[in-house]
């Protein structure tokens, strides 16, 4: 997202339009909403789905691992703690503990995927993913079960790479000194992108892990 | 003179088209994030891909113009009606407007300097050509080029051998651009409006390129994810709509047409939008029913998002869901005729003005009104079953979306061609290039309403000898049309080259847009109008010089 309405240099700015954050908030949240919509055609299928083949997802459920999710879930939540922090930081003039935060935010980040990506394995190794043989042979609703697993938890994780690749660079402009206080705007969305990713999880969690 | 030009880039005088002094040549151009050279970049390549399908379109007519194969094999029929589809529905008729003229006229209509995200802007053409390029990259490639239809069914889709893959991830990444132009214009109108313009005072056009930006926003991101599905359906056998694994392809076209619907107001609510603008200046009388035309593009947008199941008549959906959506594509029909008949109205008794900018515009009115009531035809359920795949959908497609939004862009470029060129065109010529083109469109598509009645199925290579002199007359009817669009290319290219000079404001247009110099400079305004009058109070003083 753009945090200045402006013409490009060299290109007649004879004026710029004196800056607003509410334009760059309201882009984000309308490209906020799109995401919603992106992830809500999977949760459609998932719905119909689960009506389908309830007993299926039911058992199709048991093999995942609850700690895991769990862990995963409070690592999330506090990442998005230490966003809201990082900002509170930033508009109070702290770049210094506002870089700390972001860099907390990105571990949990790392810790995120890398929790996932071992959980992921571990399904690989038990031939639980699509296209398996082993998965072939098991009912339909297990099936389409691990698809949509599959589908959704990796369409998140491309999200949160994406988010953490926001907050690098909000890291690195912060510490060159080109992100400053007065336009927090490119900080702030970068954060409402990370409470998105945040919230895609919570409703993960639930219709992946807690329904057996 | 050189000096001179340095001055103008530095304050920003002169045309909008002139070349920058920083980066002269190309590289100006691809790094430019001024709203106007971006609507122009978006023209040129929507007219080259636009050309290209065109081009496609000829081949099938030539090869129906008689009974068995003439010019290419049943399987090159299919991947030619394919692309057809990607390249017009995709690549021109869905972006055409919201980003040719959103991005040209939309910040001068609202007194604005620019869009809100400029550099947003340029990324979204970036990312447009990235989906374009891919596209045409998936007919060369990996089996060739697909021949499921633009519609991407499955599950022939994840049976053919074919680059469908490729073409699907295209169609998710020009959705994405789609999405962003959205942004920008939502954002755009309520950032930017300049002083004294409220939501009632903006002109319609603006109205009809908000409604749709809403429509991009919350229809596209379905289709995007639709068509990841498909390329990891493909890639990975997930199975979600892959029947042997226990998928519902069903599922597929709800999905598909929850965007594919609402998308068709993607094309047309923008072009109605311009016609409300058009209506008033040619008639130089204030819009009939500004409140209802505003309200019913906004109908349109949220009714026209909850029909898409009349596509789905006759695929085993439930007897209630049919009767439910038929019953909300009849509603969509009241918005759409109160703008139609809100036009006639304003009409009436105007002082009209025949220039081809509203030749094209009554034209779209005629058109858009079979298309329309052909569209009733097929949105009532038994009336359907008769016709469902035929001839007549075609005929009804080509009849609201080249009759309707083709017109619609033709009128705008002829329209805003002086605000963008500095230039008139030759009138004469413009006239006969529409007389062309009206009348090859009408022999072309009628006689598909025709065939489709008579039962002629649709994306067939070869049909029955009975068929032959319908099928004849329209490929003449065709051939007529292109004729007629190759003479407005011609026509509006001669005209930007060595057409007179135009004045500010040819039209007496009342609208912001026409208080700027012809051309357009770089910078719109200095200072930003205050408004004070509506978007149709004309200036009667000018009258009879």
């Amino acid at each position: 997202m753009s945090d200045r309405p402006a013409v490009a240099k060299g290109e007649a700015a004879t004026h710029t339009p004196p800056y607003n954050p509410a334009g760059g908030r309201l882009g984000m949240w309308l490209f906020i909403c799109t995401e919603v919509l992106l992830f809500g055609g999977l949760f459609l299928l998932y719905s119909v789905y689960r009506y389908r083949y309830a007993a299926d997802f039911h058992a199709a459920s048991a093999l995942l691992d609850r700690v895991f999710g769990t862990t995963n879930t409070i690592v999330l939540i506090t990442s998005s703690l230490t966003v809201v922090l990082s900002i509170f930081e930033f508009e109070r003039g702290r770049p210094s503990r506002t870089r700390l935060y972001i860099l907390f935010t990105l571990l949990c980040g790392f810790a995120f995927l890398g929790i996932k990506g071992f959980e992921w394995a571990a399904k690989f190794e038990h031939g639980l993913y699509p296209g398996a043989a082993h998965l072939l042979s098991r009912p339909f609703g297990e099936v389409l079960y691990f698809g949509l697993y599959f589908t959704m938890t990796g369409l998140h994780a491309v999200h949160v790479i994406v988010g953490m690749a926001l907050l690098f660079t909000a890291w690195l402009r912060i510490g060159s000194g080109k992100l400053r206080r007065m336009r927090p705007a490119f900080l702030e969305n970068a954060g409402l992108f990370w409470h998105l990713v945040d919230v895609i999880w919570i409703f993960l969690f639930p219709l992946f892990y807690l329904i057996s | 003179m050189a000096e001179a030009t340095r001055n103008d880039a530095e304050y920003g005088e002169g045309p909008w088209f002139r070349p920058s002094t920083i980066k002269p040549g190309l590289a100006g151009w691809l790094t430019t994030t001024n709203h106007k050279r971006i609507g122009m970049l978006y023209l040129t390549a929507i007219g080259s891909f636009f050309t290209l399908a065109v081009i496609l379109g000829v081949l099938m007519r030539v090869e129906l113009f008689a009974p068995g194969q003439q010019i290419m094999t049943a399987r090159q029929f299919n991947a030619m009606f394919t692309l057809h589809g990607i390249l017009q529905i995709f690549l021109v008729v869905i972006p055409a407007i919201p980003t040719i003229f959103g991005n040209f006229s939309l910040p001068t209509l609202i007194g604005a300097n620019d869009m809100a995200f400029p550099r947003l802007n340029l990324f979204s053409w970036y990312l447009f050509m990235t989906g374009a390029a891919l596209a045409m990259t998936a007919v060369f490639t990996n089996g060739g080029a697909p021949d499921t239809g633009w519609t991407f069914y499955v599950p022939f889709s994840l049976k053919t051998s074919v680059n469908v893959p490729m073409a699907t991830f295209a169609v998710f990444i020009l959705g994405m651009s789609s999405i962003l132009t959205g942004v920008n214009i939502v954002s755009t109108v309520h950032m930017l409006r300049a002083p004294g313009m409220s939501f009632g005072k903006m002109p319609l056009s603006v109205w009809g390129l908000y409604s749709t930006a809403w429509v991009q926003i919350l229809a596209t991101p379905i289709i995007g994810i639709t068509m990841l599905l498909i390329v990891v359906e493909r890639l990975f056998g997930i199975g979600v709509f892959d029947p042997t694994k226990g998928g519902d392809p069903l599922l597929y076209q709800h999905l598909f047409w929850i965007y594919s619907h609402p998308a068709v107001y993607i094309m047309i609510l923008p072009a109605m939008g311009i016609m409300s603008d058009l209506f008033p200046v040619f008639s130089r009388k204030n819009i009939f029913g500004y409140k209802m035309i505003a309200f019913s593009s906004l109908a349109i947008a949220s009714v026209g998002s909850l029909v898409w199941g009349h596509h789905m008549y006759v695929n085993g959906q439930s007897d209630t869901a049919g009767i439910v959506f038929s019953l909300l594509t009849f509603l969509v029909a009241v918005p759409s005729a109160i703008k139609v008949i809100n036009w006639l109205a304003t009409m009436y008794k105007g002082s009209i003005h025949i220039e081809p900018a509203f030749l094209y515009a009554l034209s779209f009115v005629f058109l858009f009104t079979i298309g329309g009531l052909t569209g009733l035809f097929i949105g009532a359920l038994a009336v359907d079953v008769q016709v469902h795949d035929t001839y007549f959908i075609v005929g009804h497609f080509h009849y609201i979306i080249f009759g309707g939004t083709g017109m619609g862009v033709f009128a705008s470029l002829y329209y805003w061609f002086p605000k963008m060129t500095g230039k008139m065109v030759k009138k004469g010529q413009a006239v006969v290039a529409w007389l062309l083109t009206f009348v090859g469109f009408n022999v072309f598509y009628f006689p598909y309403l025709i065939m489709g009645w008579q039962g002629m199925p649709r994306r067939y290579f070869d049909y029955p000898a009975a068929f032959t002199g319908l099928q004849e007359i329209a490929s003449v009817g065709a051939f007529i049309m292109v004729a007629g669009v190759a003479l407005i290319f011609w026509n509006l290219i001669q005209g930007a080259r060595r057409g007179e000079k135009a004045p500010a404001n040819p039209w007496q247009g009342a609208t912001l847009d026409w208080t700027l110099p012809s051309p357009a400079p770089l910078e719109n305004w200095e200072t930003p109008p205050i408004v004070i009058k509506g978007p149709y109070d004309f200036d009667h003083s000018e009258e009879g010089k």
